[in-house]
């Protein structure tokens, strides 16, 4: 079987999955929904306040409610043994980690960018700092999905796999997290950030390359 | 190469070597760090505008630059293990990684006391004190996920994973961090990081940077060779070691 047949299927599947199962997208949409909630409450509802570290907040709720969905994405898999399968029969396995990621992405990632315009208004962000919103979210999510991704399946067999995951992954969300708000940054400040743009999609195509044989040699050695 | 390297994967051969540097690199590091940081703390002019408190340069820079040092020795064992499946160089992860962990400590620390009579406080978000402190999160993060498996094999196999990963992170911290401060402010510590040192100071710290180095030498040796002896024990070889080494102590 090609890496595109595997990839195929196993997005297929993951989409009819999301469909029927639709907490697992629903949840951390909610939960996103919640934290960009709780920080009016907690710093106190000053709008200039709030439109000052809007975009730290948003991206730190994103970093949070992707990383929450993060731990079950290969869990199920090999738990009733479809991974050892795969594993077995000698399938490729960068194909099927990358439908997973994708399918992840649409489950965890795309629902928060559709929201987020909504939000960013709530928080009083102008028009310009919530197109670079939507677009870093747009670049960083899938982003986040790889290294959570790598995250999860590094942590598969651990006895405790979700804290352990959240203390491994997010130092590497840094990068992103200062570049993503810095371009929103200056973009309510009216400056130019595509520079902050073009650096997210490079790590992004790097990410991209990479992370997928990374994924695969983790779900290798926790399987075999 | 490979011919000449071969023999040490083998634990036996390098456990022998092991102890063979250890014997020379343990009293070594121990005289260098001893001239070092008594030349530098004790008999250095005391500097023109800092008084004595730069004295703790000469803990702070070596600590600093081999917390660096170690993680990329610590990825080249990752490298090695993940690509040629060398055991020994899996065992070395987890022998080096909380050496670099209380190297990075021991830069932060030193760095906040210095801080604060210097700059007035303990800590800024400036970019050198930032990517120090997330490279403390790599070292524990490495070391927490080698550790959390039941089978201590995957958790070896999946570190190598996180330090590889982690080695390409490196730079991109370093240099985003860089430039997210320049957006706030110019840099603060940047202007002090190629100082114009007078000899009589730069000597000392010269001689402290190579103590840390032969330093975390001789504790690789040391941490390894207890790793290959707790991964061998059910060898004959290691039974007859540990039993030579009962008769000599009693």
């Amino acid at each position: 079987m090609s890496h595109a047949n595997v990839f195929r299927a196993t997005f297929q599947r993951e989409l009819k999955l999301l469909a029927r199962q639709k907490a697992d997208w629903v949840n951390p949409l909610l939960f996103f929904i919640i934290i960009l909630t709780l920080f009016p409450l907690g710093v106190g509802a000053k709008p200039n306040l709030l439109r000052e570290i809007a975009p730290g907040v948003i991206w730190i709720a994103a970093l949070l409610s992707v990383l929450l969905g993060a731990e079950r994405q290969f869990r199920q898999d090999y738990r009733d043994g479809v991974l050892e399968q795969l594993v077995s029969a000698r399938s490729p396995l960068v194909g099927y980690s990358l439908a997973k990621i994708a399918a992840g992405w649409l489950g965890s990632g795309l629902p928060l960018i559709l929201v987020s315009p909504l939000l960013a208004l709530f928080l009083g962000l102008s028009t310009e700092a919530l197109t670079a919103v939507v677009l870093t979210l747009l670049l960083g999510t899938p982003l986040l999905s790889l290294l959570s991704a790598l995250g999860a399946a590094l942590t598969l067999s651990a006895d405790k796999g979700g804290i352990l995951l959240a203390l491994i992954i997010l130092p590497l969300y840094i990068p992103l997290l200062i570049f993503a708000s810095a371009a929103v940054e200056q973009a309510s400040f009216g400056l130019n950030y595509q520079a902050q743009l073009a650096v997210l999609a490079a790590m992004l195509c790097v990410a991209l390359a990479l992370v997928p044989l990374a994924v695969q040699k983790a779900l290798k050695l926790n399987v075999g | 190469m490979f011919k000449w390297l071969d023999p040490y994967a083998k634990p036996q051969v390098l456990f022998a070597t092991l102890l063979w540097w250890q014997r020379w690199l343990m009293p070594l590091s121990i005289v260098v760090l001893l001239l070092g940081t008594v030349w530098g703390l004790g008999f250095t002019p005391a500097d023109y505008q800092q008084g004595d408190s730069y004295r703790i340069i000469h803990v702070h820079v070596p600590a600093a630059i081999w917390s660096m040092g170690v993680y990329a020795w610590m990825a080249i064992a990752a490298f090695i293990a993940l690509v040629w499946q060398v055991k020994t160089a899996q065992w070395a992860i987890g022998a080096i990684a909380p050496i670099g962990a209380v190297y990075t400590l021991i830069a932060l620390f030193t760095g906040a006391a210095w801080g604060k009579p210097m700059w007035g406080t303990w800590w800024v978000w400036d970019a050198r004190l930032t990517s120090e402190l997330i490279l403390l999160f790599l070292f524990l993060g490495v070391m927490a996920l080698q550790n959390a498996f039941a089978d201590r094999q995957t958790g070896d196999k999946a570190a190598a994973v996180l330090a590889v990963v982690g080695v390409v992170n490196l730079p991109i911290i370093h240099y985003s961090v860089e430039w997210w401060n320049t957006l706030h402010q110019g840099a603060t510590i940047t202007k002090f990081a190629k100082p114009s040192m007078d000899p009589s100071m730069l000597w000392p710290l010269l001689i402290c940077i190579l103590g840390f180095a032969l330093l975390f030498g001789a504790l690789t040796c040391l941490r390894l060779r207890t790793a290959i002896l707790q991964h061998e024990a059910h060898r004959p070889w290691v039974r007859q070691y540990v039993q030579e080494q009962q008769h000599a102590t009693v």
